[in-house]
């Protein structure tokens, strides 16, 4: 398991280190700092095996995060775990910076007792953890407070205490999709991905049991079978293919895998209920047209039409695209029919912003690159254009149909909780080579 | 630094002032002071001195305060175990505190203080808090039983917490259940052979229910240690796999691949043609796909894994090829994962478009990545035949760029391809030559020059263009070192009259002003083949190599199937098994895939057979090396290095020494001889094959388990492939054992009078055709094969009173289609009491007719008296032809083709031969030894030749080593039809 874990700042200096197992010594954090974090060399892998002992990394903005290990651990395990460990610590003291870290280092060796005993994860669920790892230190417990606790700590259902009570129950859905393209320059998809995530706020009372409904096909079919057939064949056609999906702990799997129904009770606040991953009839919010001509050795012309495919009542917003110019660039000329474009010598590429643009509409960019002579045999490795944006609606089709509340103890209703769905669909990696 | 208040001490270091602090009556400012000692202790610096100040801290209500004590008591406390005890009380009166939290707290950490003395002190406390009525105390207590036995396994033994950790698995809360498990799987991977870990179908029922219900990692411990069990039959497997198949839908990566990994191990035991069977394959590939969304590091280890998955059972994700597509901003570890993935996914159904993303990489930016994706391109040519010509067109153009690397590795690919198909691409070698120049790194150069000396008579200036290597022939690395003189020996033997000069100057560069053992080697070899016969250097050197194939780079499957074993953790992200890693003895238990049910269906499916075989077989001889793409041609090279073994052996010691001597002697034995010695050593370019063709026989990668194999796991297991003989026209089968095994007995009939010069068996002459029935006419013969060519051999002798002229002779039809390839030469009359000798040679395309039996051959000879009419039976062993080696690969998978009727068993009795000799006898009439094995003191040699009339037989030769009359027992017979 895991032998130890150090955190690191930018410069290589320890700022947190907690060995667990004896195996591990003080020169392992030595080792991680000269081979991996002074490498000249980029970084080529997440794990590392220095002197027989191998080390997991992630970074996060300039901190560096090492689980270390003389063992065949789960590796899987152990990076998920690190992510873990971001999380707990942003939830407790915000953005992982050296200050924060340095000021709350005792919070963390806590954290770190507290959610690795003996290199083994334990519960690592902040809204748990919370309830016994303060920075104010427990104060007046009773006897009742404190089997509560640990039994939540334990329990089946360790992400939620009992007793959170709610003058408003209220709850909020997003559906946040990120729609991922690879196009060739002469329009053919050649792979196109909705990644999507349903992110649950809710502000409930008691122990709610939650039921939550989509128009996923397989439900949806099933369905059509038993009711009514025209109906079926109506809400058919509005159903989608899922390829996969997976849950937050809450969700009780054995449940979704006989019957696909999505029950669980969910944590207080915020959490993500699930991801899921579909490939089938995607809405393609927008469709870049590039032209790219080489005019001589010292010239290059650069068209980029964008086309917006959605329904004309909606508009999306934040749009930038981003063309990639050759390193040896001299000057750039732009026109373009809407938005702002600008040359951006340090980053090697035209970016141009549109603010809002409605559904199907068209715009344009023309762009003359002028370019110093080289002798550089390399030829321009021609990067995707890539684009960013956001529309307020799910490009894979997903629509929430229902999301019930039953609190049997307590005295509210599924009819009095407050609900709000949102959709927001913004783009992954959504390129068009050129 | 000194903005932060705790770090401050490391800018001031005024440790008594730190003193005083700690002795302070003020809880707060004792609080502060602790913080700042650990502050500097985090940071490395020495405050071990304060070890009392701190521990007088100890004795506190304050929880917070005491967990830094704690935290600073497992740090130093080894290094100052007296005063540790000091520490003892507190920790026993915690673990008495109504507070549950501390009294776990107090265990916990007291499992941390690694001093001898305190464990004594340790096992109460830890007694109560595993029977604690609180879960949360009972969790850690069990973590503290791994923790004790880590520090003295004899106590944790003889305080029988063992049995007390066995109980907790049937805790009713299912965080104590995992880490229980947890620690039981701990404890029990350093004791290898203990039944710690006592899984049976009740305990397994229990890890499942609370799989259910304890936290993500808890899932994980559970998963992992179902993955160490066998399940009794396939029912079981099957209710296992259908209770586990819903945590794919979880959101931790590792939970998911650890379920991947169960359902990998218990699928091996489902029956193939089950409808679950199916069901499960079509549900592990979505989640696989959805771990690639994953953050990078985890889409690393996922693709590790899936490299595995996919070389195991290809199936799930062949229609996926293009999530494996390449993201301009993946880190480059997933870059390269994922063009391994993908060349491992290319078939002629996606090669398009493999082709295409391929040719998009070559051009990025990351060097490495670019060679690969250039390598990758050469081995989609070789792996599918039908985009060779694409393939090469666009290495071309990547030539082209004249990017150094970019060149540089297209060059060594092409050499491939040239190994691959012969004599179709070689129009391209010009292009090739034109970048001589800008090749730097030793395996290009080695690479052009070897194309250079196998093409040496296409191209006009090979000698300029060697010799030009040759001025700076000890500056060059090894390897190029042998290519130059490998290649110049060839062009010698092409171009004899120019290149004199040339090949005696690299000969004595090679031997006399070289300190490298192989380069002299080598070099010596080729100066006496030269010198002492230079027809048979030819014949060594220009030797046809055999074709490349693309199976190298897959990991050898007894890895394979260990790493299968080890999904979703460091061995299969290094793709190493455990033991080249992990020190000590943990983790060096190899794990291996259950064999199938032994249910009747499962027997005749070819998965769980070849399953079976897989788990018994020898390493193979192929080193599994981190970069897959560079090995297709690493082994010829690779320079021999003199120090450090060979890879082949060194490979076989990573499996553990029980392998090393169970299969990877036999290989190494077996190695020697597959290959005909010679032109192995001299021709390097042969030895990768080398390296295929060896025996290790079950070597059978999952790829080529194909649907509707019919070999039972009892055939797959015991290697028994062996041999057969003969496989004639589909028209006679029945009719065709006899007249093999009456040749094989010949041949070993033969085999057993010593001195026998080597070559092609061929029987005394006996009479054919009797004087008194042919009017004086006496003809006696035998048949023989002379470089590959049959011909009967006959001596007519006169026995009449009159002179003989005008011979002529014919043949029936006959099995085999044989005919006189010329007329008989018979020049001068034969006068009375006069023999002649004459050589007939025969071809084998005559008309065809199946005889009975199936060797015979009738004859008409004429002479001016009469025509006369014999038969006689030829033996089958004229009819192999030289090339009747087949790939090992090749030979697996046929062995297995061939349905059961077409075996047939023979005994030969008497043959006072070993194996080797055998071998060697029957390879010089062309039965070729694919590979051998040493099973309970039976050599098995297995062997393939091929018929005039393309059909191949196989056999399986037993030699009972340790029987005294050496008798060779068994010839399973295999016939069956490939035309």
């Amino acid at each position: 398991m895991i032998g130890g874990l150090f955190i690191y700042n930018h410069k290589g200096e320890v700022l947190i280190s907690r060995v667990y197992r004896d195996d591990i010594g003080r020169n392992a954090v030595d080792a991680f700092r000269v081979n991996v974090i002074h490498a000249r060399q980029q970084v080529r892998s997440p794990v590392t095996n220095i002197a027989r002992t191998s080390f997991f990394h992630v970074k996060r903005s300039n901190i560096w995060l090492a689980a270390v290990t003389k063992q065949n651990v789960n590796a899987a395990m152990v990076f998920e775990f690190l992510y873990k460990m971001c999380d707990v610590m942003t939830a407790y003291f915000g953005k992982i910076s050296e200050e924060n870290i340095k000021n709350n280092f005792v919070l963390i060796y806590e954290l770190l007792d507290e959610i690795l005993d003996f290199g083994y994860p334990q519960n690592s669920e902040t809204g748990a953890l919370k309830t016994f790892i303060t920075q104010q230190g427990i104060k007046g417990q009773t006897k009742e407070e404190q089997s509560q606790i640990t039994s939540q700590v334990t329990g089946q259902i360790g992400w939620r205490r009992e007793g959170i009570k709610y003058r408003r129950n209220e709850l909020f859905l997003d559906v946040l999709e990120s729609v991922n393209l690879l196009m060739s320059p002469q329009g053919q998809v050649l792979s196109a991905h909705v990644s999507g995530r349903v992110v649950m706020k809710s502000y409930l009372s008691g122990m709610p049991e939650c039921k939550f409904g989509m128009n996923d096909k397989i439900v949806i079919d099933k369905q059509g079978k038993g009711g009514a057939s025209d109906e079926a064949g109506k809400s058919g056609k509005q159903s989608i293919a899922i390829d996969d999906c997976t849950f937050h702990q809450c969700v009780r799997l054995s449940k979704f895998d006989s019957e696909r129904s999505i029950s669980f009770i969910p944590p207080d606040g915020e959490y993500e209920l699930m991801r899921y991953r579909t490939t089938k009839d995607i809405i393609l919010p927008f469709r870049v047209i590039p032209l790219v001509r080489e005019v001589g050795r010292t010239k290059l012309e650069v068209k980029v039409v964008i086309k917006s495919n959605f329904k004309p009542s909606l508009l999306a917003q934040k749009i930038e695209v981003r063309i990639p110019t050759p390193l040896n660039t001299s000057g750039v000329q732009v026109i373009c029919m809407k938005g702002k474009a600008k040359y951006k010598a340090s980053e090697n590429a035209i970016v141009w912003k549109i603010k809002r643009m409605a559904g199907m509409k068209e715009s344009q960019i023309s762009a003359e690159i002028e370019l110093l002579p080289t002798n550089d045999k390399k030829k321009w490795a021609r990067p995707p254009i890539s684009m960013n944006f956001e529309v307020p609606f799910a490009p894979s089709g997903l629509k929430v149909r229902y999301l019930k509340v039953f609190e049997s103890k307590l005295n509210y209703s599924d009819h009095d909780v407050i609900k709000w769905v949102r959709y927001i669909g913004r783009s992954g990696i959504y390129e068009t080579r050129c | 630094m000194c903005d932060f208040p705790f770090f401050s001490l490391v800018c001031t270091g005024e440790i008594f002032e730190l003193k005083a602090e700690l002795n302070s009556d003020k809880k707060e400012k004792k609080k502060e002071a602790v913080k700042k000692v650990i502050a500097s202790m985090t940071v490395g610096k020495d405050v071990s001195a304060l070890f009392p100040d701190v521990v007088n801290c100890m004795q506190t209500d304050n929880l917070e305060l005491k967990k830094l004590v704690y935290l600073y008591l497992m740090n130093y406390a080894k290094s100052q175990p007296d005063m540790a005890i000091m520490a003892v009380n507190t920790f026993v009166k915690d673990c008495e505190d109504p507070n549950p939290l501390i009294r776990a707290l107090a265990v916990r950490t007291m499992g941390c203080i690694r001093v001898d003395k305190i464990t004594e002190y340790l096992c109460e406390p830890l007694r109560k808090c595993l029977k604690d009525e609180d879960p949360y105390v009972r969790k850690t207590a069990a973590v503290c039983v791994a923790k004790l036995h880590d520090i003295n396994a004899q106590l944790v033994e003889d305080q029988g917490f063992l049995d007390t950790l066995k109980d907790l698995i049937s805790d009713s809360n299912p965080m104590v259940v995992a880490n229980a498990v947890a620690a039981l799987s701990e404890i029990a991977e350093s004791h290898p052979n203990s039944n710690l870990l006592d899984l049976n179908p009740q305990t397994i029922n229990k890890l499942l229910t609370a799989l259910n219900e304890c936290t993500e990692w808890g899932q994980i411990f559970i998963l992992d240690c179902l993955a160490n069990y066998t399940p009794r039959d396939d029912r079981e497997s099957q209710s296992i796999c259908e209770r586990v198949t819903p945590r794919l839908s979880h959101a931790n990566s590792a939970v998911v691949l650890s379920a991947v990994k169960v359902l990998m191990k218990f699928m091996e035991m489902l029956p193939k043609d089950l409808d679950y069977y199916g069901t499960l394959l079509k549900k592990l590939a979505p989640p696989l796909v959805t771990l690639l969304s994953a953050e990078p590091e985890l889409q690393y280890v996922a693709l590790r894994n899936i490299n595995l998955i996919v070389q195991r059972r290809p199936e799930i994700l062949k229609h996926e090829m293009k999530v494996f597509f390449v993201k301009y901003n993946d880190p480059i570890y997933v870059k390269l994962e994922k063009l391994d993935i993908m060349i491992r996914l290319a078939s002629q159904a996606n090669i398009a478009q493999v082709l295409a993303e391929l040719k998009e990489y070559a051009t990025e930016v990351d060097v490495d990545f670019v060679r690969k994706a250039v390598r990758a391109i050469g081995r989609c040519a070789i792996k599918v035949e039908q985009s060779a010509e694409r393939c090469v067109s666009t290495l071309l153009d990547l030539i082209q760029t004249k990017v150094n690397y970019v060149v540089q590795e297209a060059i060594v690919v092409i050499k491939d391809i040239f190994r691959k198909y012969p004599n179709k691409y070689e129009s391209v070698i010009a292009t090739l030559c034109e970048n001589l120049d800008s090749l730097d790194e030793p395996e290009a150069r080695a690479a052009m020059i070897w194309i250079v000396g196998e093409y040496a008579e296409r191209i006009d200036n090979a000698d300029e263009l060697l010799e030009s290597f040759l001025e700076g022939f000890h500056d060059e690395s090894t390897q190029v070192q042998l290519q130059l003189l490998t290649a110049i020996v060839k062009l010698f033997l092409k171009k004899p009259t120019e290149t004199q000069e040339l090949v005696q100057q690299v000969l004595s560069l090679a031997t006399q002003d070289s300190d490298n053992p192989d380069l002299r080697d080598r070099g010596y070899i080729y100066w006496r083949l030269l010198s002492t016969d230079p027809v048979a250097a030819k014949e060594v050197v220009l030797a046809e190599k055999p074709l490349i194939s693309e199976e190298t780079d897959l990991i050898e499957p007894t890895l394979l199937e260990e790493l299968i074993c080890h999904i979703g953790t460091l061995a299969s992200v290094y793709h190493k098994p455990p033991s080249a890693f992990v020190e000590g003895s943990r983790g060096v238990q190899h794990k291996r895939l259950p064999g199938s049910a032994g249910s009747g269906e499962s027997a005749d499916s070819p998965d769980t057979g070849s399953a079976a075989g897989v788990s018994e077989a020898p390493p193979a001889v192929i080193p599994s090396q981190g970069d897959l793409l560079g090995d297709l041609l690493n082994l010829d090279l690779t320079p021999p290095t003199t120090s450090g073994p060979p890879p082949a052996p060194s490979s076989g010691m990573q499996m553990g020494a029980m392998d090393l001597l169970g299969g990877g002697l036999d290989s190494l034995v077996g190695l020697l001889h597959a290959a005909p010695p010679v032109p192995q050593r001299t021709d390097t370019p042969q030895s990768p094959q080398l390296s295929h063709q060896s025996p290790s026989p079950p070597d059978y990668s999952p790829t080529e388990v194909g649907p509707g194999d019919h070999a039972g796991p009892v055939k797959a297991r015991s290697p028994a492939m062996g041999a057969g003989f003969g496989a004639p026209p589909t028209a006679m089968p029945a009719s065709f054992p006899p007249p093999v095994s009456g040749g094989l007995d010949d041949l070993f009939d033969l085999g057993g009078s010593v001195g026998m010069p080597m070559g092609a068996y061929s029987p005394p002459k006996s009479i054919w055709l009797p004087a008194m029935k042919a009017k004086g006419l006496e003809i006696s013969g035998t048949f023989a094969r002379r470089a590959g060519v049959i011909q009967m051999e006959m001596t007519l002798t006169n026995k009449a009173m009159s002179i003989m002229t005008d011979f002529a002779i014919q043949f029936n039809r006959n099995s085999f289609g044989l005919a006189p390839a010329g007329p008989l030469q018979v020049l001068t009359p034969v006068g009375p009491n006069q023999s002649i000798e004459v050589a007939l040679p025969l071809s084998t395309v005559g008309p065809v007719m199946k005889m009975e039996p199936l060797t015979n051959l009738q004859v008409a000879v004429k002479n001016n008296i009469d025509v006369f009419y014999f038969s006689s039976q030829y033996p089958i062993s004229m009819l192999f032809v030289e090339d009747g080696k087949m790939e090992r690969q090749v030979f697996l998978a046929t062995w297995k083709d061939i349905p059961n009727d077409n075996e047939a068993q023979f005994q030969i009795k008497d043959c006072h031969l070993n194996s080797d000799a055998a071998s060697s006898k029957l390879q010089g009439s062309n039965v070729f030894t694919i590979a051998k094995r040493t099973v309970e003191g039976q050599d098995m040699l297995y062997q393939s030749m091929k018929l005039t009339n393309g059909i191949w037989v196989l056999a399986e030769l037993r030699v009972q080593a340790g029987n005294p009359n050496y008798t060779v027992s068994t010839v399973v017979c295999h016939v069956l039809c490939l035309c």
